[in-house]
């Protein structure tokens, strides 16, 4: 699959910035970091603002931008007006809990509760968007039980990463957070590596003898392509990474999204001072860097049963 | 609305793709192309229509551009045995289509009262998602107008009071010139469509999808590799018989009759 950059900065901005929204919502009704103006206002400009950057750059790759509010009228049926809808939604027990964070203080009792609702929605809101892949037939790297965990466990880490970033140096509690962020990365690092580990192992069902039902009379190969240049099917979903780029994309994705962020993380509970600082800020940056290849890859990995009309043998 | 009609349509209008007798002349694309480009989903853009060049990812110096119908060549089985098969792919109207159930908008819809699926123009913010969804490459985005497009059925000839009653078919039906395209209604299993299917054995594309595709596929019929598998010398005897039976006897010049008769009962 065709990796557009609008979807790929979409879905790992919003990742983060929905998982630091889950965390500030539950710290924040559990009195776990202190309801002060500093922490509110960078907190929410951060969160909401990787959420919102990441849903206007969804809108770019749209051929009418204008219309996309007519998105979310097909919930019954489509993922993608669900997660609309969600991200929408969200915006408004988010938006409630801000304002008690920032200008009343309060993020306990009645701003506590938007703080849960909000988390709940930052859940929902990822949810949808793996579901958006996981419902899609054509595609057995996304048509996968793994998706939806994988979207949810990194934006927990990276939401989690940007946590530790916050509270320690705006307070609250860092040390939770560290601890935190490092689970999440080696839950996100295990998930992974057992999705790789599947979509590599299953064989393709689709071939190009199902594909044209010629399959009875023998190996079926493409003999002469529709077109004498590449036409919009070929072009968005004949996209594909060479096996050997994949292997070192996904070392690339293992080192910055989780083994630089793990080794720096030691550093920041066991130093003290202002310097730690700089390799937790560090492993924040690394994390989010390798969530970004992660998601390139998960489109140029991704193989489309189309593509055995144009001459791949299976996918 | 992109939920799918329910109940689920009884009359189920979609082409029967004969693999026997298609030649790959392409002839059935280029009136699809030239009939749609101004109708129901108009126009089908081309860019660099006149542009020599490949065009690869990125670099859009090659000619490209939108078609609901596209002709494939594929060679199937090995050696002396392979076949070439020749293979046209367009929408095949799923009774299950996730292109419509994806959509966000409800600007694609499978429509109640003949199963033909539809984009409508108007909504479609060009998402792009129900190319994703299609396993059989039917929809094809147009970047000048930021909308989908797909094959219509002809829904603006197949309905079209103003046409001679046999062109009320799709344009790649009505052009095929060796009638390897058929249109009717696969929801009726007496309709000529249906029962042409039941008797050479029409099939789905990729059944494993589970989109129960509506267009059929008739197979290619087993190949015939001597004169004698083509039944012809068993007629031609038949005839011969009859024509000896037809001599008169005794009649004028019965010599060279009564030769010719024995020569062609040898
Ligand atoms: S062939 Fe593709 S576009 Fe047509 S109905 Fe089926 S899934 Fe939809
Ligand atoms: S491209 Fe248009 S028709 Fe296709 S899913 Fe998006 S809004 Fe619907």
């Amino acid at each position: 699959m065709h990796p557009a950059a609008s979807v790929i900065f979409f879905t790992s901005a919003s990742g983060a910035g929905y998982g630091l929204l889950f965390l500030l919502g539950i710290a924040g009704a559990g009195g776990l970091v202190p309801g002060s103006l500093a922490l509110g206002l960078v907190g929410f400009a951060l969160s909401l603002g990787l959420i919102t950057a990441g849903l206007m750059a969804s809108t770019f790759h749209l051929g009418h931008p204008e219309r996309a509010w007519r998105a979310l009228s097909q919930w019954r049926s489509s993922w993608l007006s669900r997660e609309g809808l969600a991200a929408i939604a969200t915006y408004i027990p988010a938006g409630l809990f801000a304002v008690g964070w920032v200008f009343l203080g309060e993020t306990r009792g009645v701003w506590g509760v938007f703080g849960l609702l909000a988390s709940l929605g930052a859940v929902a809101t990822i949810a949808c968007t793996g579901m958006i892949y996981a419902s899609l037939p054509t595609i057995r790297q996304w048509h996968h039980p793994m998706v939806v965990p994988v979207y949810l466990v990194l934006g927990l880490y990276n939401g989690a990463l940007w946590m530790a970033v916050l509270t320690s140096t705006l307070g609250g509690e860092a040390e939770l957070f560290l601890d935190l962020a490092i689970i999440a990365g080696l839950l996100a690092a295990a998930v992974k590596t057992a999705y790789w580990r599947s979509i590599d192992r299953a064989v393709a069902k689709t071939t190009s003898g199902t594909a044209t039902g010629l399959g009875d009379l023998g190996r079926v190969r493409l003999l002469e392509g529709p077109s004498t240049s590449r036409n919009y099917v070929m072009r968005e979903m004949g996209y594909r990474v060479a096996r050997k780029h994949a292997a070192k994309l996904r070392l690339i994705a293992g080192l910055l999204g989780v083994l630089v962020p793990l080794a720096l993380l030691p550093l920041v509970t066991l130093g003290s001072g202002g310097w730690t600082m700089i390799p937790l800020f560090l492993a924040a940056l690394s994390g989010s860097a390798g969530v970004v290849v992660e998601r390139w890859l998960f489109f140029a990995e991704a193989t489309h049963v189309v593509t055995t009309y144009y001459g791949a043998e299976a996918a | 609305m992109t939920s799918l009609p329910n109940p689920a349509p009884t009359k189920k209008l979609g082409l029967v793709i004969d693999l026997d007798i298609c030649v790959g002349c392409h002839a059935c694309a280029v009136n699809c192309k030239e009939w749609n480009t101004g109708g129901h989903s108009a126009p089908l853009t081309d860019w660099n229509a006149y542009s020599g060049a490949e065009a690869e990812d990125g670099e859009d110096t090659g000619a490209w551009g939108v078609w609901f119908n596209r002709i494939h060549t594929y060679e199937a089985g090995e050696g002396a045995e392979a076949r070439t098969v020749h293979f046209p792919r367009s929408c095949l109207h799923c009774e299950e289509p996730a292109c419509v159930s994806v959509c966000p908008t409800g600007a694609s819809y499978k429509r109640e009262e003949d199963g033909i699926v539809l984009v409508n123009p108007d909504t479609c913010i060009g998402c792009k998602l129900c190319s994703w969804a299609c396993p059989y490459g039917a929809r094809e985005y147009d970047h000048e107008d930021g909308v989908m497009k797909k094959c219509t059925m002809c829904i603006d000839r197949i309905y079209n009071e103003n046409l001679e009653e046999v062109d009320r078919v799709p344009a790649c039906v009505s052009t095929c010139p060796v009638s390897a395209r058929h249109f009717g209604d696969l929801g009726d299993a007496d309709s000529a469509v249906s029962k042409l299917v039941a008797e050479r054995g029409g099939y789905d594309l990729m059944p494993e999808m589970g989109y129960k595709p509506v267009n059929k596929y008739l197979p290619p019929r087993p190949r015939k590799d001597t004169a004698g598998a083509t039944g012809a010398p068993t007629r031609l005897e038949a005839l011969a018989a009859q024509a000896a039976d037809a001599v008169p006897t005794g009649a004028g010049g019965s010599k060279l009759l009564s030769w010719v008769d024995a020569m062609l009962s040898r």
